[in-house]
């Protein structure tokens, strides 16, 4: 049999660079010398894992997870779902996924923001669930408003929701934005641009899911998440595990 | 037909924002949503070893600290055990060796409680001395970095270790020590993260 062995290097000219002016937090936030370049060994191929003892099953639904009982949060109601796989497409069962998010009007439930638009106070903003055996996942939730914020004078986010994912390694951790087809401030996002390759882009953008709507009540869009992959061990030269 | 390679490519990181709390610490953002939030216990009670506190700061490129960072710990346990499926051996009921870290939002600074953990065997033969591998998120930090954190009065396994003997720069080595400290007769790590300056802290690409 096979064991598995390191993971794929991270390709980092598809990643965004940590330098990115234009994105200007990121100019005293960027480490300047490069990074030491490490194989992955047990400290890295390891990472924390998770059960349903953790969560609970509410948590992936946003609309009623912080609500008072009778009540729901407001804006569009969507359902957001899809699978995380590795780079060899293979499904991350069992594995944690988080997400944050502003409410419908683009006010994030947060001591730290003081934009003007109204608190839902059924909405808590954050959710959590673990993939299925076919690395499968699900939320409910409302669509996030855009809003702005200071980079330069006029800077709008795109509609986004903010998610974590762990893999099964801790050299598979991964945040990221998730936006959804057809905005057109996506375009404009200094955030967004950090990303060089256009094709990389795409694959934050969340596509509408006419088909896994739930007529006359939630629209759907679909986001595939992909982690690192992993090497089979094909020779013994580089014994893994002990 | 042109023979194709069928990997997909990784999706591509982006920061974590200014409110990552929210999703990753609720509390701390201001509200009680989970019933539990994760995290938060390292060790465990039934944890063996040294109990240890580790506290720090990280440090932008104006010298300033960062009031708005994330970090996530990961160790193995005293006896050098990951609790992870891949890693033979046992850990203690209620280990888990992973944590989430927050910062006072008012001064930036930062702390956990844990065990020290043990040196980890290599199945090359070699020894890892006990370190804590440290990921760190924040608004302008665009791929969260990756470090670790070794421990000041282990000079023989770090003078040993694979991963410090990589950094060729033996000034540079010094970024990964955290100094050690007591405090009312408990052991206290100091480990400052700088992310720019000629005392950066050596960061890795795993
Ligand atoms: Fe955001």
């Amino acid at each position: 049999m096979l064991k598995p062995g390191p993971f794929y290097q991270r390709d980092r000219e598809w990643h965004p660079p940590a330098h990115t002016p234009n994105y200007k937090t990121s100019v005293s936030r960027s480490p300047q010398y490069s990074m030491i370049s490490l194989e992955n060994n047990v400290s890295e191929i390891t990472g924390p894992t998770f059960g349903h003892n953790d969560i609970d099953p509410l948590d992936k639904d946003l609309i009623y997870n912080y609500a008072k009982s009778g009540e729901s949060a407001i804006g569009e109601r969507i359902i957001l779902h899809g699978r995380v796989l590795d780079e060899n497409a293979k499904p991350i069962p069992n594995t944690l996924v988080e997400i944050w998010q502003a409410n419908a009007g683009g006010r994030y439930r947060h001591k730290k923001d003081t934009y003007l638009a109204p608190i839902d106070p059924n909405f808590g903003g954050c959710g959590r669930t673990l993939t299925d055996e076919n690395g499968y996942y699900y939320f409910r939730t409302v669509k996030p408003g855009a809003y702005p914020w200071r980079n330069w004078v006029n800077n709008w986010r795109p509609a986004h929701i903010h998610m974590s994912i762990f893999g099964t390694a801790f050299c598979q951790r991964l945040i990221t934005q998730c936006y959804f087809e057809g905005d057109p401030l996506i375009a404009k996002c200094p955030i967004v641009n950090t990303i060089p390759d256009p094709a990389a882009i795409e694959l934050l953008v969340a596509k509408l899911d006419l088909n896994a709507t739930i007529p006359l009540d939630t629209i759907a869009y679909k986001f595939d998440i992909v982690l690192r992959g992993r090497r089979s061990t094909l020779f013994e030269n580089r014994p893994e595990g002990n | 037909m042109t023979q194709q390679l069928d990997y997909l490519k990784e999706t591509p990181s982006q920061t974590a924002g200014p409110y990552v709390h929210i999703g990753l610490a609720p509390g701390a953002a201001g509200f009680d949503i989970y019933r539990q939030e994760l995290g938060w216990d390292i060790a465990g009670p039934n944890a063996r070893g040294e109990r240890i506190r580790v506290e720090g700061v990280v440090i932008d490129g104006m010298g300033s600290p960062i009031k708005d960072v994330m970090l996530e710990t990961w160790q193995a346990n005293s006896e050098g055990i990951y609790a992870h499926p891949e890693h033979t051996g046992d850990v203690e009921d209620g280990f888990r060796g992973w944590g989430r870290v927050i910062t006072d939002f008012d001064t930036g600074e930062w702390g956990f409680d844990t065990v020290k953990p043990g040196p980890v065997k290599l199945p090359d033969g070699k020894v890892s001395a006990p370190h804590i591998s440290l990921w760190i998120v924040a608004r302008g930090i665009n791929v969260g970095l990756q470090t670790r954190l070794y421990f000041e009065d282990e000079t023989e396994a770090n003078a040993a270790d694979p991963v410090i003997n990589l950094i060729e720069w033996e000034k540079r080595r010094q970024t990964l020590i955290a100094r050690k400290t007591e405090r009312d007769g408990k052991t206290v790590y100091r480990f400052e993260v700088k992310l720019q300056g000629p005392d950066e802290t050596v960061f890795f690409d795993i």
